[in-house]
């Protein structure tokens, strides 16, 4: 505390005494700045102090600091001294003093600055002289109290007590250890600024031109490894080597080798060498294990993907109904006719014939003949593009029963006309007609019908009657009405004798017709040599005109056509005889699939100019040699229901010396009406459909005692019938009330799978045929003369994967069933001759029984039961058998 | 009951019964190997059959020429190539029959030292 008032006083020292030497004029100072504003500090000398008797240590002592003054002592002192006085710089507080005396104070202590003070006010004086009692512990609190008199105490100087912090400046400082160095660099004046020149040195060169610190290796950082992770691998040996090619130039080189044989002679060793033998012998045994083996099964077959296959086809049955696509109706002709027959034109697409028929009894027809002469029969082309008017019409005679297109060449048509007459028609001129037809395009199921007046105009092509070419000798051919024509397949030709002989023209060149008046004709459509000398008729014929637009292909048979043979079908000695209504020969069935065969042929013909039907030449027939083995047999349906199976060739009769037809192979009787349907299916040569009456009958060539399916009688009779084109197993036949039956074979046999109704009418008619694997189309033609064309659905027209083994199975089958019939009739027979003579026995035989007879009898009997039960214990194991002879009697 | 006969051929004798070469048919020991030969043949199915030495030239067969000469020779090396495999698998072990079963038909191959018995038959019925 001493030395911080110390420091005030002496910091307030210099403050003051500066200004208390200023000037006299300046107010007097007080020590307001202390908290006294009474307090006025004054320097007082000895000579004032002697004036007013307050000499330090001898007025003024510390129990009497301070001495009373009178203000009149002041102001005489003053007058006395003016300036010199102490008490001029108080001189006003003393005028102002309201007292009389003023209290001088010696401020031993210099709390104020200076030697005394003096106290300005009556309160001041009066708080010093009875100081309030108040602590003064603290001389802090001192300072703070307002005090009357505050000295200042200017600072003295003391001198320096160290404390120890020399030393700490001492260790902190900085002092420089070393002399420091000096250089002195100087230079030639003249070289100052002139170009510098670097160069080049090599450090070690040079001696001493650096320093270096080099690696050594310290002993200290050595470390030894005493521990390695080593892993190791064995591995082939291995031997890399490379090589290189000299590589010239290219050259062509080639080799041919040829396998290594053996000459007979050494195979023939070989053979009978004993080592082989054996080896053979050991071999086959294993082989024939494997053969074995792969005959009873075929283990690699996935039975679940051909599970799967039969299921989709049988179980979608989302559409199975034929959809009806286009109708056709000739409605143009005056009188109401009715389709007799349909047939789809081999190549192009969309184009159907139908032939049509007047729709009139035979009574009506004598009645109305008149006027039937006048209107023209006619077959009329239908195209899909163009549901009202036809395309072509054929013009003929009489009314078209049966009509084909040639085989070989699509513009070439026979037709059978009811009078007997058969018609050829030579389109070849309008093929391009027809031709450029686009068939339907669109698959709209009703055509666009526009009214007659807009046609008219654009229809630059009006339907063309064309005329037949040539018609048969009226005398020499038949008498009635033609039921079935067909072309002969042109790979083989017949004579007048049946003999079957190749055919050379490469062209279907003959046709077979039955007719209603029990013959079967063969006629040829070459030109024949005359044999005898016609030459009077011809001269007859020839005065009649023909018309010039009418082609001359067939001109030499016009009129003068003759059969080459002709077969009776006599049913022996009575004179009724079979009145064929349909054959079917060996060769039918490849007419529905010449669709490939007639593309390549109809092109190869055009490459050529010449038609070969234009060129007809003569039969090479009687030069060549007839062909043995051919089947010459084939099957025929009657009006009545029969179904004859019969040979074509004629044979010598040995009584009479003339050729006469073979008689029937075989006949049966299955159908109760007419057979209109003879067909033979698509797949198998030897599967024949029979339609006719109010059933169905499905044969097979080779078996001979019946059919091999024989529906039963349906309830509407059986029109028309046809086999589908693409599955083996399916057929469709045509009621007479207008329904369809679709009949498949793996599914029903007893009935028809499925029954649609296409007309209110009888159908007279049913030609399927395919277009496109997706596209298969069916004209039903129907008695009041529309031809409706519908389409097949898939299922019906797609075959399942083994819909080929399945109905071989069946029919297999059923020929099995049918020998199994014949069998056991025969056993039947047998077993029934046997009970009649047993019968027979038995009724001649009288027992007369004797009583010695009855008893040895009763006797016999009863040895024998006593027999049977010792066996039958013993078997049981209830009696021990004994005796050895026991043993035989069991046994 | 005789009538009841079924119409397929009589199935072969079972290889147990089949006599190996007694002593006096071994003089007609061709005879025998082209009864044997007859009788694979005869099997269903069976489109040809071969015999072919240990060098791959066919001594007998079925066949025609050029197709025998490309079966033998194939085969030939492929019995090679399967024998040689299952003796490298076990060197006490050998290849003693081996069926090559192809979409349309099944190859049997009967091996030997010396000699081969091709047999290519035909499976699915």
């Amino acid at each position: 505390m001493a030395p911080k008032l110390k420091k005030k006083s002496s910091r307030r020292k210099k403050s003051p005494k500066p200004i208390l030497a200023a000037s006299e004029d300046m107010e007097p100072v007080n020590m307001e700045s202390m908290g006294h504003p009474e307090i006025y500090p004054l320097v007082l000398t000895t000579k004032t102090q002697e004036i007013f008797n307050c000499r330090i240590d001898e007025d003024i002592t510390d129990e009497q600091p301070y001495k009373l003054i009178n203000k009149e002592d002041i102001f005489e002192d003053l007058r006395n001294r003016a300036a010199v006085s102490d008490f001029h710089p108080v001189k006003k507080i003393v005028q102002e003093y309201p007292g009389n005396e003023l209290l001088l104070v010696y401020d031993k202590d210099f709390k104020y600055g200076l030697n005394f003070y003096l106290i300005g006010t009556e309160e001041g004086k009066e708080n010093y002289l009875n100081p309030p009692e108040v602590s003064e512990e603290q001389e802090e609190y001192k300072e703070y109290i307002p005090e009357d008199v505050y000295i200042y105490k200017p600072p003295v100087s003391k001198p320096w007590v160290s404390l120890g912090s020399e030393k700490e400046i001492e260790e902190e400082s900085v002092t420089e250890s070393t002399k420091q160095i000096t250089y002195m660099i100087s230079r030639k004046r003249s070289e100052f600024g002139a170009p510098i020149k670097f160069s080049d040195q090599n450090a070690s060169s040079v001696k001493d031109a650096y320093i270096e610190c080099t690696a050594y290796p310290d002993k200290n950082f050595t470390l030894k490894q005493l521990e390695k992770d080593v892993g190791m691998q064995v591995i082939p040996q291995i031997k890399d080597i490379s090589t290189q090619t000299k590589w010239t130039y290219p050259k062509n080189a080639t080799t041919q080798y040829y396998p290594r044989e053996f000459s007979e002679e050494e195979k023939e060793t070989l053979k009978q060498s004993k080592p082989l033998v054996d080896f053979l012998n050991n071999a086959s045994i294993s082989v024939e294990i494997a053969l074995q083996q792969n005959e009873i099964t075929n283990t690699f077959i996935d039975d679940w993907k051909h599970l799967a296959e039969e299921e989709g086809t049988f179980g979608d049955k989302t559409d199975t109904h034929l959809k009806e696509y286009q109708s056709f109706t000739d409605l143009h002709s005056p009188t109401e006719k009715m389709i007799t027959c349909v047939s789809w034109h081999p190549t192009i697409y969309g184009l159907i014939a139908v032939s049509v028929a007047v729709r009139l009894s035979f009574e009506d027809r004598v009645h109305f003949s008149g006027k039937l002469l006048l209107q023209p029969s006619l077959i009329l082309f239908w195209s899909f593009s163009d549901p009202i008017h036809p395309q072509l019409m054929l013009e003929s005679p009489d009314d078209i029963f049966c009509f084909k297109f040639c085989p070989s060449d699509p513009n070439i048509i026979a037709g059978g006309c009811i009078n007997g007459q058969i018609v050829m028609w030579d389109i070849t001129a309008h093929a391009d007609r027809i031709e450029n037809i686009k068939g339907g395009g669109s698959r709209s199921k009703k055509a666009t019908l526009k009214p007659m007046f807009l046609l008219e105009p654009e229809s630059n092509k009006e339907a063309m009657y064309i005329r037949h070419c040539a018609v048969s000798s009226i005398e020499n051919g038949h008498k009635r009405v033609i039921t079935d024509i067909h072309w002969l397949s042109d790979t083989f030709e017949i004579n007048r004798m049946g003999s079957v002989f190749e055919n050379r023209s490469g062209i279907c060149c003959q046709l077979v017709t039955c007719s209603a008046d029990c013959t079967i004709c063969f006629w040829d459509i070459r030109p024949q040599k005359p044999l005898t000398p016609q030459t009077t008729e011809k001269k007859k014929e020839e005065s009649i005109e023909i018309p010039f637009d009418v082609p001359s292909t067939f001109l030499h048979l016009d009129l003068s056509w003759k059969p080459l043979t002709k077969l009776k079908l006599s049913k022996g000695e009575t004179s009724l005889d079979h009145c064929p209504t349909k054959i079917s020969l060996n060769e039918d069935h490849l007419l529905c699939k010449t669709q490939d065969k007639m593309l390549a042929q109809s092109k190869t013909a055009k490459a050529e100019e010449m038609n070969p039907y234009h060129n007809l030449e003569s039969g090479v027939a009687n030069l060549l040699k007839p062909i043995d083995d051919f089947c010459t047999k084939f099957f025929v349906g009657t009006e009545e229901g029969e179904v004859i199976y019969t040979d074509w060739k004629m044979e010598r009769d040995p009584e009479t010396g003339r050729f006469m037809p073979k008689k029937p192979v075989n006949l049966h009787t299955i159908h109760d009406g007419i057979v209109h349907t003879i067909q033979r299916s698509p797949f198998y040569d030897d599967i024949i459909l029979t339609v006719g009456g109010w059933n169905v009958a499905i044969w097979k060539e080779s078996v001979m005692t019946g059919p091999l399916l024989q529906s039963c009688c349906a309830p509407k009779r059986y029109t028309s019938g046809h086999w589908s084109l693409t599955r083996p197993g399916v057929f469709y036949i045509g009621r007479e009330d207008g329904y369809i039956d679709i009949w498949d074979l793996l599914e029903k046999t007893h009935e028809p799978a499925q029954s649609q109704n296409i007309c209110i009418t009888m159908i007279t008619c049913i030609k399927p045929w395919i277009f496109s694997p997706k596209q298969q189309f069916i004209a039903i033609a129907d008695y009041y003369g529309t031809l409706h064309i519908l389409e097949i659905p898939w299922t019906l027209s797609r075959p399942s994967a083994n819909e080929m083994t399945s109905i071989n199975h069946y029919f297999e089958r059923e020929v099995k069933h049918l020998e199994y019939v014949e069998q056991r009739k025969k056993i039947r027979e047998q077993e029934k001759k046997e009970m009649e003579q047993e019968m027979a026995k038995k009724k001649v035989k009288i027992y007369q029984k004797s009583k010695e007879q009855m008893e040895a009898e009763l006797k016999m009997d009863y040895e024998s039961y006593l027999e049977l039960e010792k066996t039958v214990l013993i078997n049981l194991g209830l009696i021990k058998v004994t005796e050895k002879g026991s043993y035989l009697d069991v046994m | 009951m005789n009538e009841w006969m079924n119409t397929d051929r009589e199935p072969d004798p079972l290889p147990s019964s089949l006599p190996g070469p007694t002593a006096p048919s071994l003089g007609e020991p061709q005879a025998e190997v082209e009864e044997t030969l007859k009788r694979i043949q005869s099997h269903k199915g069976v489109i040809g059959t071969m015999v072919v030495n240990a060098e791959g030239i066919p001594i007998r067969t079925t066949l025609d020429n050029s197709t025998t000469v490309q079966y033998a020779g194939l085969l030939h090396h492929l019995t090679m190539k399967a024998k040689s495999t299952v003796r490298d698998i076990d060197p006490q072990n050998d290849l003693t029959f081996l069926r090559i079963r192809s979409k349309k038909h099944e190859i049997m191959v009967a091996p030997d030292k010396e000699y081969l018995l091709i047999v290519i038959q035909n499976p699915c019925e």
